[in-house]
C-alpha cells in the first residue's frame, strides 16, 4: 500500500516536472498566458505528490512496514518515534527524497509569490527549478528509489545508524540543513531564468535572488552551527568542527552565498558587479550539488558519507550539465553583465565590500582546494593523501579575522565616499575598543597572537555593529520624539535588510569569540577513577559517585555518575554513558556537558570496569562554547529580520527615517531599484511589489 | 550569444568534471585488506542450527583448523542485513551442492542474537551449512569485518585466498572455490611457509 502509493506518486511528480518545463517554456515563446498557468499549476501538483509520497514514507517508517524498502534498510521496532520520524532523511534514499520534497516546496511557494508578475523570468524560473526537480525525480524513480517491495517481510529492521539516534539535534540539523541547501536553488533558477530571458538589465532577478538566497543563507548558518553542536554533543572528542569534507560541503556554498550577500549591494546601488554576481549565484548552486554528490557518491571517505551506489555518476552527469549550461550561459551573456557604476574612492563601503569579496573567494577556494586535493593528489601522482585540519586552519584563519575586521569597517564606512571627518568620528569608538581589548587581553596573559588578534578585532566589529542601532535609535528619539525601545523597533523595521544584517554581523562575532576562546583557553585531563575517587581540572573537582549498566528498549547503557565541585560546593551532576547498539561493535559515546555562559564542563566516558570498580573518565573545560549555539541563534534571528515577508504600503521609502548619514542611492538608472530593494517593500514575498 | 566566449566557459568547466570523474573510478575506502595471503585467523565457534536450518539437539562447534586441507568459504552475514537477503539464495544452493565434498561452507552471525538468526534462517527457506555464533564478534574482529555482508576464501594452505565485500554472486562464488580446489593439497613450498610465519 505505502510502496505503491508512494512509487506512483513519485512518478507522477516527476511527469509534473516534465511536463511544468514544457509549458513554461511553450508559454513563454509563444507568449501564451494560458500555458504559464498550466506550468504552475504543475509546480504546484509536483508538491502536492511528493508530500504525498513523504506521507506514505512516514506513515510506513511510524508503523514499521518493513515491505518498504527503505524501512527494512533504516528502520527497527525498539528505535523511539523521534528517531523514527528522524530516519526519513537518516539514509541515503530517505534524503534525495527528502531533498526533493523540500525543492518542491520550495518551488511551489515561489512560483505562488510570482505568479502574477508578467514577463519572461518568473515562467523560466520555474522551468530551471523543475529541470532540478527532474534531476532528482530520476533519482527517486530510479537508483534511489526509496520504495520498493522487500519479500519476504522481514519481522524487524537494523534501525538507523547508532550514530544517528543518539540525540534529539538529529531532528533539527538535517531539515535545516536541506532548507538551506535546496534553499539556493531558487536563486540559481532566477539566474538562469534571467540569462534565458534575456532580463538581465531590470533588477528584478537580483532582487528575487537576493531575498531569496537571505532566507536560505539564514537556514544554512543555522544548520552549520546545529551540525557543529551535534558534533560536539555525539561524537564526544570534546570538538565541533573537524574540516571533514561534509562539514566543507556545507560551508562552501556558505561562503559564497554569504560573499553574494555583501556585493548584490553593489549591484543594487551602484550597478557594480553584475558578471561576478551572477557567477557567485551560480557557484553557491554548483556548490551546493557538489557537496550531495561528495557526500553521496563514496568519492571521499568521510565519518558521515552515506553507502555508496549508482548515483554517483548521476550526480557527475548533473553536475556537468549544470556547470556547463551555467558556464556557457554566463560566457554568452557576459557583455549584458557589464557594470555600469564603478568605484568612487578608495576608501568608501563599495571598497570594504570589494575587500570582503576577495577573501570570501580565496576562503572558497582554499576550502575547495583542501577537499578536492586528495582527489588531485591522486589523479596527478597516484597517491593517497588526506588533508587536515592544520592546512584549514593555517590557510583559512588569516583570512576569517579579516573578514571580521572588515565586518565593522564596513558599517562604518559610507557609500561612495568617507571624508576624513567622518572616518575619524566613524573608526574612532572602535578602535578604542579594538586597543583596550589588544591591551587588556595582553595583560591577562594571553600570548596566542591569533587570539589576542581575535578578540580586539572582535571587539571592533562588535562596537562598530552596535553603534549602528545606538546612533540610529538615538537620532529617531530625537527627531520623532520616540522612547527608546520604539525606536529602535521602528528603526529595525523600517531597513530589515540592513539591520538585519548587523544583527548577523553580532551572531558571527559571537560565533567567532565563541571558537576562539574554546580553542585556545581549553584545559583537559583524563584520569582512571575508583567510585568515590575525584579529579581537579581548573578549580572544579570532579568526583565518581557510581558506575552502572541499564538495559534499554533498543541499546545498552553504560553511565558514570559524576558529582562537579566548585570550592567545596556541589554545583551539579552530569552522567556520561557509553551506548552499546546491537547493530554496532563500537560503542557511541555520549558525552555529558554542563553548559555556563562561562565554560563549559565536558565528560567523556572513555572506559570502565564491568564490574563498577572504576571509570576512566575525560574531562574538557571549554570556556565560551556556548557562545558558538547562541551566536548561531542571534545569525538566525537577523537572516528572519531580513527576510520576514511584510506588507507595506508600496511607496513608503524606509530610506527616509533611517539615520541622516544613511546613504541615498544615486540617481543613476539602477537607482529607482536600488531604492525599491532597500526599502521594506522588497521583502515583501507576496509578489505585490 | 557570445560563442567564443561560451567555449571558453566550457573549457573551464571540463577539467572540474574531468577530476570528479577521475575520483569515481576511485575508492577511498578501497584500502586493501592486508588479510589475503596471511593465514587465516582461527576459531571454535558454535553451531545454533543443524544442517537442514532446525534447531540442533545439541550444540556442536566448528573449529577452523580440522579442516585444513579442504577449501573453506566463511560468509559473514546478519538477519538485520538486506545485501544478506540477496546472496543467502546463491549461498544455499552452491552450498548444497558442494556438501560432502572438500568444500565447506561457514556462516558466522554478525552482531545479532542467535534467536533472530534462526527465524531469518528458516524464514529465508534453510541454510545447508552450519551457521556459527560468535559473541563478542571476536572472530569479526580477528578478520576485520568491516560491514556485512563479506565472504572470505580460506585455501587448502590454511590462508585467506581472497575476500568478497557486498552481496556475493554465484559467478564468483564456483570460481573461486574451484580455482582453490585445483591448488595442491598439502603442497605448501618451504620458502613459503617460512615467509607465512615471518609475515
Amino acid at each position: 500500500m505505502n510502496n505503491a502509493l508512494g512509487t506512483s506518486a513519485l512518478r507522477v511528480a516527476l511527469g509534473m516536472a516534465l511536463a511544468a518545463i514544457g509549458l513554461a517554456v511553450w508559454g513563454v515563446r509563444r507568449r501564451d498566458e494560458d500555458f504559464v498557468r498550466a506550468a504552475y499549476a504543475a509546480v504546484y501538483a509536483n508538491a502536492v505528490l511528493i508530500s504525498l509520497a513523504v506521507a506514505a514514507m512516514l506513515t510506513a517508517l511510524l508503523t514499521h512496514d518493513f515491505s518498504v524498502k527503505y524501512v527494512a534498510q533504516v528502520g527497527s521496532r525498539a528505535t523511539p518515534t523521534l528517531y523514527t520520524i528522524a530516519s526519513l532523511w537518516g539514509a541515503l534514499e530517505g534524503s534525495i527524497l527528502f531533498w526533493g520534497w523540500v525543492l518542491s516546496l520550495y518551488a511551489a511557494a515561489v512560483i505562488y509569490a510570482n505568479r502574477k508578475r508578467a514577463g519572461a523570468l518568473v515562467p523560466y524560473a520555474a522551468a530551471t527549478l523543475m529541470g532540478i526537480a527532474v534531476f532528482f525525480g530520476i533519482l527517486l524513480v530510479g537508483p534511489a528509489s526509496p520504495f520498493g517491495l522487500v519479500s519476504p517481510i522481514p519481522a524487524d529492521g537494523p534501525g538507523p545508524n547508532p550514530l544517528l539516534q543518539n540525540h534529539p539535534l538529529m531532528a533539527v540539523h538535517p531539515p535545516l540543513l536541506y532548507l538551506g541547501y535546496v534553499g539556493m536553488s531558487v536563486p540559481f533558477a532566477f539566474a538562469i531564468g534571467a540569462m534565458l530571458s534575456g532580463e538581465l538589465e531590470d533588477d528584478a532577478w537580483i532582487t528575487f535572488s537576493r531575498r531569496w538566497t537571505i532566507v536560505a543563507w539564514g537556514f544554512l548558518s543555522a544548520a552549520i552551527i546545529a551540525g557543529m553542536w551535534w558534533s560536539y554533543e555525539v561524537l564526544g572528542w570534546g570538538g565541533y568542527w573537524a574540516w571533514d569534507p561534509v562539514e566543507n560541503a556545507s560551508f562552501m556554498p556558505w561562503l559564497t552565498a554569504t560573499a553574494f550577500l555583501h556585493s548584490v549591494m553593489l549591484q543594487q546601488r551602484r550597478g557594480m558587479l553584475k558578471l561576478w554576481n551572477m557567477c557567485l549565484v551560480v557557484s553557491t548552486f554548483v556548490l551546493t550539488i557538489l557537496g550531495t554528490f561528495l557526500t553521496r557518491s563514496g568519492i571521499l571517505s568521510s565519518v558521515h558519507a552515506f553507502t555508496q551506489g549508482p548515483i554517483g555518476y548521476y550526480f557527475l552527469g548533473f553536475i556537468a550539465l549544470v556547470l556547463l549550461i551555467s558556464l556557457v550561459l554566463i560566457a554568452g551573456q557576459s557583455g549584458r553583465l557589464r557594470a555600469s557604476g564603478s568605484l568612487d574612492a578608495a576608501v568608501s563601503r563599495e571598497s570594504v565590500f570589494l575587500l570582503n569579496n576577495l577573501l570570501f573567494a580565496a576562503f572558497t577556494f582554499t576550502v575547495v582546494l583542501g577537499t578536492l586535493f586528495p582527489l588531485v593528489a591522486e589523479a596527478l601522482r597516484g597517491v593517497k593523501v588526506s588533508v587536515g585540519a592544520p592546512f584549514f586552519n593555517r590557510m583559512t584563519l588569516p583570512m576569517g579575522m579579516a573578514l571580521i575586521f572588515l565586518a565593522g569597517v564596513g558599517p562604518a564606512l559610507p557609500w561612495k565616499r568617507a571624508t576624513r571627518a567622518e572616518l575619524r568620528s566613524q573608526l574612532m569608538p572602535p578602535a578604542i575598543a579594538l586597543v583596550v581589548v589588544l591591551a587588556l587581553s595582553l595583560a591577562l596573559g594571553v600570548r596566542e597572537p591569533y587570539a589576542v588578534l581575535t578578540f580586539a578585532f572582535a571587539a571592533f566589529a562588535l562596537v562598530a555593529n552596535g553603534r549602528e542601532f545606538w546612533s540610529g535609535t538615538r537620532a529617531r528619539m530625537r527627531s520623532h520624539g520616540e522612547a527608546a525601545p520604539i525606536a529602535l523597533a521602528r528603526l529595525i523595521g523600517g531597513n530589515r535588510h540592513r539591520y538585519g544584517g548587523y544583527v548577523a554581523h553580532i551572531g558571527i562575532i559571537t560565533v567567532v569569540m565563541g571558537i576562539a576562546a574554546s580553542t585556545t583557553f581549553k584545559s583537559e585531563n583524563e584520569a582512571t577513577l575508583k567510585p568515590g575517587g575525584s579529579l581537579v581540572v581548573r578549580g572544579i573537582t570532579v568526583r565518581l559517585d557510581r558506575v552502572w549498566g541499564q538495559e534499554q528498549q533498543q541499546r545498552f547503557v553504560v553511565g558514570a555518575d559524576v558529582t562537579l565541585l566548585e570550592h567545596g560546593r556541589a554545583i551539579g551532576t552530569l552522567t556520561p554513558r557509553q551506548n552499546f547498539y546491537p547493530t554496532s561493535e563500537q560503542p557511541v559515546p555520549t558525552p555529558s556537558v554542563r553548559s555556563r555562559a562561562d565554560a563549559d564542563i565536558y565528560i567523556n566516558l572513555m572506559a570502565f570496569d564491568e564490574r563498577g570498580a572504576s571509570a576512566t573518565l575525560r574531562i574538557l573545560i571549554e570556556p565560551l562554547v556556548s557562545w558558538i549555539w547562541l551566536g548561531g541563534l542571534i545569525v538566525m534571528f537577523g537572516a528572519g529580520i531580513a527576510s520576514w515577508p511584510t506588507r507595506r504600503r508600496a511607496g513608503a521609502p524606509a530610506d527616509v527615517r533611517a539615520p541622516a548619514r544613511a546613504p541615498r542611492p544615486s540617481p543613476a538608472p539602477h537607482g529607482a531599484s536600488a531604492t525599491a530593494t532597500h526599502a521594506a517593500p522588497s521583502t515583501d514575498l507576496s509578489g505585490a511589489d | 550569444m557570445d560563442w567564443r566566449r561560451s567555449t571558453i566557459g566550457a573549457a573551464i568547466a571540463l577539467p572540474v568534471i574531468a577530476l570528479l570523474a577521475f575520483g569515481m573510478t576511485r575508492d577511498p575506502r578501497d584500502i586493501p585488506s592486508p588479510l589475503p595471503g596471511r593465514m587465516a585467523p582461527d576459531f571454535v565457534l558454535a553451531s545454533f542450527t543443524s544442517p537442514t536450518g532446525s534447531t540442533p539437539a545439541r550444540a556442536d562447534s566448528v573449529h577452523l583448523a580440522a579442516m585444513r586441507g579442504d577449501v573453506v568459504v566463511v560468509n559473514v552475514w546478519a538477519s538485520w542485513c538486506l545485501a544478506c537477503r540477496d546472496e543467502h539464495p546463491v549461498l544455499r544452493e552452491i552450498g548444497r551442492r558442494y556438501a560432502g565434498t572438500d568444500v565447506h561452507f561457514l556462516g558466522v552471525l554478525y552482531n545479532d542474537n542467535v534467536e533472530s538468526g534462526r527465524r531469518w534462517i528458516s524464514e529465508m527457506g534453510g541454510q545447508s551449512y552450519p551457521a556459527l555464533e560468535d559473541p563478542g564478534a571476536r572472530t569479526a574482529i580477528d578478520y576485520g569485518v568491516y560491514g556485512v555482508p563479506e565472504t572470505f576464501f580460506v585455501g587448502r594452505d590454511g590462508r585467506v585466498a581472497y575476500k568478497h565485500t557486498g552481496p556475493i554472486t554465484e559467478g564468483v562464488l564456483i570460481a573461486k572455490i574451484e580455482e582453490l580446489r585445483k591448488a595442491h593439497p598439502v603442497a605448501v613450498a618451504p620458502a613459503d611457509a617460512a615467509g607465512g610465519t615471518a609475515r
